[in-house]
């Protein structure tokens, strides 16, 4: 007998939409000799000393499960990290979470701060993650779109006319996925004038933080009178290419933290334990690694931006991530057609833009997190493409700085 | 020497891969053509840029498989000129592929190569260890490179193992 699940669904689950990134996956994962600037994570490997370092806490036992928030030596050494780093400081016993992903430390901080109908601000294009999140967590998101006209940067204007009575708090994600657009001291200090005067609580994923080239990484926690209202999120995906370890980490005045480990105990119980001793690693002996990685990618950006931008798509030079963020509007296409043509035709793939919210139209997501061969190979199958649709470079145009 | 930060950004750059274009190059350090070509003529000229060698796994190629063999070699310095004087004699060895001089148990550490073992071994006995001032010699054969110049022989190039999309 065929039943009617549908009833047997939650409402809010029902109406999540599925993320717009998934058919397009499907797609090109169906065919062979893709060459892929899809891929949200970093190109490298895991450094080996850390890799190793999970390795022996598996040989040593190191089975069991772990103090709720993480272990106490990966928590000072967060602590140590984000002192140091970004001069902000926490206390290890009771201000930090070792979570799974940064995901899970944003879907906790929702969990933790939202009521019915709470409305939370997203700053977009965004990670396809967050407004879900909130949904989730039975909160509304609302999307502040931001425009390419300054670089997709969220200006204290646009975030005071979007703020009503039921705001409860804004998500920032600076350097930011899909535009790869990062704010320096000055202008987040703006934005945390208008977050003040509304008391708002601030979810600042900084999962980028590591991969900032040109300015020097503001955390908004270190802003005057923010690290009482910032829940701030990190992890070690991107700038440790930790990804698939899923390791992420909150750091929030311990009321905060009190709330969100209650969660995380009933949800999760702990990270990892040998995935834990890995990242323990990772924070003592790997910044060298971080530091040659940051380079190899600020060498593939300034390329692959200024190649963008030579083949002819507008392409702002992104602060930090490894995305670009080109406007495809000179082929008339919409973002969707555009990625779809381009991988049919010349089999590159690239994410379109809209899935990261209404104000991606118009634009793709290209990540350089791939070798200089497969971006050199992917800009030249991009040019061919653009030609067939009548876009031509101008190959003489001086785009050097 | 000092050089700039977009010297060495150069530099690092060729040392990955010298066949890159001197455009691309350029792009990759937001600089022009020009600026680029000129600065890598200089790092040239003051031998910080000393060749361009490409690294070759000989040992795939039948019939031109080396033999391999690095010895530590003791010996005595001389007045003057210290060790300079007997590395200068020994590195002339067109079968001595490198030659460093070491701090421990021994002074110069040699790397040699030749077509068979009695190739070697009478460079051994026949040059090396009658050279004045060397005092003794050790000979270890290699019998296989996994890495080399911070490159990994056989595998190492692993696959891509990301899913072609994610968010």
């Amino acid at each position: 007998m065929k039943q009617d699940y549908a009833h047997y669904l939650s409402k809010t689950a029902k109406e999540l939409q599925p993320s717009g990134i998934r058919k397009f996956f499907d797609l090109a994962a169906s065919m062979k000799d893709v060459i892929s600037l899809g891929v949200g994570e970093p190109d490298f490997i895991t450094p080996w000393n850390i890799r190793e370092a999970a390795i022996l806490s598996l040989e040593q036992g190191e089975t069991a499960y772990t103090a709720n928030p993480g272990l106490l030596e990966l928590r000072q050494e967060i602590t140590n990290y984000l002192g140091t780093r970004f001069g902000v400081e926490y206390d290890p016993k009771n201000q930090i979470i070792v979570t799974i992903g940064a995901s899970q430390a944003i879907d906790l901080a929702f969990r933790a701060i939202l009521n019915q109908g709470d409305e939370v601000l997203i700053v977009e294009p965004a990670f396809v993650s967050y407004a879900p999140l909130v949904s989730i967590a039975g909160g509304t998101p609302v999307a502040l779109s931001t425009s390419p006209e300054n670089g997709f940067k969220l200006t204290p204007e646009q975030l005071e006319n979007a703020i009503t009575e039921k705001t409860k708090a804004i998500l920032l994600c600076f350097p930011n996925n899909p535009t790869g657009t990062s704010l320096n001291k000055e202008e987040l200090t703006e934005i945390a004038r208008i977050v003040e005067k509304h008391d708002l609580i601030v979810v600042s994923d900084e999962i980028y933080a590591e991969l900032t080239y040109d300015e020097v990484f503001t955390s908004f926690s270190a802003l005057e009178g923010m690290y009482d209202r910032t829940i701030l999120i990190n992890g070690f995906s991107k700038g440790f290419a930790m990804t698939g370890w899923r390791l992420g980490l909150l750091a929030a005045p311990a009321p905060f933290v009190e709330v969100m480990l209650k969660i995380f105990q009933y949800t999760t119980m702990c990270a990892p334990t040998m995935l834990q001793h890995g990242a323990i690693e990772a924070l003592r002996n790997s910044f060298h690694d971080v530091e040659t990685m940051k380079r190899s990618y600020r060498r593939r950006r300034n390329f692959v931006v200024q190649t963008l931008n030579k083949i002819g798509l507008d392409c702002h030079i992104p602060g930090g991530a490894f995305y670009v963020f080109p406007s495809i509007k000179a082929t008339g296409l919409t973002s969707e057609q555009f990625a779809e043509e381009l991988l049919m035709q010349e089999r590159v793939a690239v994410v379109p833009g809209h899935v990261f919210g209404e104000s991606g139209e118009g634009y793709v997501r290209c990540s350089y997190a791939t070798s200089m061969a497969q971006l050199q190979e992917a800009l030249k199958r991009m040019q061919r493409f653009l030609e067939s649709k009548g876009v031509y470079g101008e190959n003489t145009v001086e785009i050097l700085k | 020497m000092k050089l700039s930060s977009e010297e060495i950004e150069i530099l690092k750059i060729i040392e990955e891969d010298h066949k890159l274009s001197v455009e691309t190059i350029a792009s990759m350090v937001l600089s022009s053509e020009e600026k680029v070509k000129a600065a890598i003529e200089k790092l040239e000229q003051e031998k910080i840029i000393i060749s361009y060698p490409t690294l070759i796994d000989w040992s795939k190629v039948e019939g031109q498989e080396n033999i391999i063999a690095m010895i530590d070699v003791k010996v005595t310095p001389k007045r003057g000129v210290g060790f300079d004087e007997v590395a200068e004699r020994i590195y002339r060895f067109p079968e001595v592929t490198s030659l460093y001089l070491m701090s421990g148990a021994y002074d110069l550490s040699i790397t040699v190569e030749g077509k068979t073992m009695t190739q070697i071994a009478t460079f051994v006995s026949e040059k090396l260890s009658t050279i004045d001032n060397v005092i003794s010699t050790t000979t270890h054969f290699m019998l296989k490179k996994y890495k080399h110049d911070g490159v990994i022989f056989g595998g190492g190039d692993e696959k891509d193992k990301r899913m072609v999309v994610s968010p």
